[in-house]
């Protein structure tokens, strides 16, 4: 590679200014593990400003998994696309969102082979601060998505019962579930060798978790066997107390298991997380 | 107080020892080389060190602190610069330092005084607003260096520092280690690069399949391969084999072909001078034209090749 001209004005620091750098080594208190994991949502959200075309996948994705769903079974379904419209947007939400939490996992492993990731786990912070970071970050996306697939349901007749506080809460409990799921993909990103694989596994677990719920049809005309599954997938679970918020009613059941899920994806994922990031 | 103190120091790769039984003892205030080849265990020593790697036997202290037992008080004190620049490629110059200062625990406003007083003096202002992935090797280095002392370190790693930098920048990069160590950092510097040892570290480990071979001032390991070498080159390569025989009978002394296929180069023992006069003069009697001689101490180039006894190497 060549290297691009360097413009004399960039000339070597003199001494007598790195003297007086050096001089001021006051070192501030170590910052609360929330500021540092504040600090690298920050600079989640500087990449996004950068590379904006990396929205893509979290805008358009959504947009084209309600036009196809929407139109393909809807008819078929439920009588007309309309109709259909009411039961599918809640779950094809919880389903593009979800899908969307596999690119922390991606992030992760781009990053962690390059020589900043050395800095930072050299830096005397709170240890999951980085990974807490990512998933701060990817929050962004869950909220643009959620909006995005929102504002094109209610051009498409998603009258939701909630309201705009009713549909807010769903949302709401949609990020805070996925916050508690993208642990699996920190876990992913530094376990896996390569970007690619990475993308293969997500692939493997989130079809049969987002396809096997009540996203796209009612479970009872399932054979009995796949409803068992069917019944305890969290997806299912997450669909259930988000499509209750949004039509402005309250799944006491669904909400504590997708709490207790949440929960579970937390600590498990995340200290598994936290040991391979150690180890890395 | 010792900066750096290891006792045999081991960290295992599968079946490969990458380190092998390290102890350095590396004062406070100095600059310390770690020389050797590539794949001689230099950055794994300096990751170990760095808290990045857990070694796998033997003891690390940093300033008195266990690397094992207490990483988190070694991180305070220590900063790296890796062997790929430490600095985030998709953020620019200045974003880079901001966040690196707000994780040190700096506030906004200081950080962001902090961050254009340090891109000034390492003359990055022109390029603070521009993506890190867009700067030239020299400008990602001096970026690298420039956050590595947002908290003055009291020990900071430089792994091959200058690896793919042209001479300027690399002139640049020594003058700022230079300015640190001034300041009172202590530097632990690999290098394989004899002449970036020699001009900045005071003491110097060679390091070689993860053990150190050799250990000492660059004097001292200068004087353990004799005490000046005469280097010549021919006009005629034809001549070389026969300036060689002479050579050792008049020197008594070892005579290497180098891979300049009219180059040569003796070690002294004795009286440096006058063995060096004598030979030039029966090379003359003999009709060997000699194009060029230099009689000098053993660079560190001489000094590592016979340590590491890769003659073959010599260029």
């Amino acid at each position: 590679m060549t290297v691009t001209k360097e413009p004399d004005a960039l000339t070597a620091p003199r001494p007598e200014d790195l003297a007086e750098l050096l001089l001021e080594s006051s070192t501030p208190r170590r910052p609360s593990a929330l500021s540092a994991s504040l600090t690298f949502g920050w600079r989640a959200v500087l990449k996004i400003k950068h590379v904006p075309e990396q929205l893509f996948d979290v805008t358009a994705f959504p947009v084209m998994m309600i036009l196809m769903f929407t139109y393909l079974f809807g008819g078929a379904l439920a009588g007309s696309p309309g109709e259909y419209l009411q039961y599918l947007l809640p779950g094809i939400t919880v389903t593009s969102v979800v899908m969307i939490t596999m690119y922390t996992g991606v992030a992760v492993n781009t990053d962690i082979g390059k020589g900043v990731f050395d800095r930072f786990r050299t830096l005397p912070i709170w240890r999951p601060a980085p990974m807490v970071g990512y998933i701060l970050g990817d929050l962004l996306r869950y909220a643009l998505a959620s909006a995005v697939i929102l504002v094109v349901g209610l051009v498409l007749g998603f009258r939701p019962g909630g309201g705009f506080v009713g549909v807010l809460l769903g949302i709401a409990v949609l990020i805070g579930f996925s916050f508690a799921f993208s642990w699996v993909w920190t876990m992913f990103g530094l376990m896996m060798r390569s970007e690619k694989s990475v993308m293969g596994v997500s692939m493997l677990f989130l079809f049969p978790l987002t396809f096997l719920s009540n996203v796209y049809v009612s479970p009872t005309t399932m054979p009995g066997w796949l409803q068992a599954f069917v019944n305890v997938n969290p997806i299912t679970k997450l669909v259930e107390a988000v499509r209750a918020l949004m039509a402005g009613q309250f799944d006491g059941d669904a909400m504590m298991w997708t709490a207790g899920y949440a929960t579970v994806f937390t600590i498990v994922f995340g200290a598994w997380t936290m040991r391979l990031y150690n180890r890395k | 107080m010792n900066a750096i103190e290891t006792a045999g120091l081991v960290k295992v790769f599968g079946d490969t020892r990458a380190v092998d039984g390290v102890d350095l003892t590396v004062p406070a205030g100095t600059v310390y080389g770690l020389l050797g080849p590539n794949g001689a265990g230099k950055t794994t020593t300096v990751r170990m060190l760095a808290t990045l790697l857990r070694p796998d036997d033997g003891q690390a202290r940093i300033f008195g602190h266990d690397v094992r037992a207490d990483p988190d008080k070694v991180r305070s004190l220590v900063s790296l610069t890796g062997q790929y620049a430490s600095v985030d490629e998709d953020l620019t110059g200045t974003e880079n330092l901001l966040l690196l200062s707000r994780l040190l625990g700096h506030s906004r406003r200081h950080a962001k005084d902090r961050a254009a007083q340090l891109l000034a003096a390492f003359g990055l202002t022109e390029a603070a607003g521009k993506q890190v992935k867009h700067y030239s090797g020299g400008m990602r280095r001096r970026l690298d260096i420039a956050a590595s002392i947002l908290n003055t370190p009291k020990l900071l790693f430089l792994d091959e520092p200058t690896t793919g930098l042209d001479p300027r920048s690399r002139n640049q990069v020594w003058d700022i280690v230079r300015a640190v160590v001034q300041h009172g950092t202590t530097v632990l510097l690999t290098t394989q690069y004899l002449d970036e040892a020699d001009q900045l570290a005071s003491r110097i480990a060679v390091i070689d399949h993860g053990k150190v071979i050799a250990e000492g001032t660059k004097g001292e390991l200068k004087a353990s391969v004799g005490v000046g070498a005469v280097h010549l080159r021919l006009r005629d390569a034809d001549q070389r084999t026969t300036a060689q025989a002479l050579l050792s009978r008049v020197l008594d002394a070892d005579v290497l072909l180098d891979a300049d296929p009219v180059a040569l180069t003796a070690r002294l023992s004795g009286r440096a001078t006058e063995q060096a006069a004598e030979a030039l003069a029966q090379l003359a009697r003999e009709g060997i034209t000699v194009d060029d001689f230099s009689l000098g101490q053993p660079s560190l180039d001489e000094v590592f090749l016979a340590l590491t006894d890769r003659k073959e190497a010599a260029a």
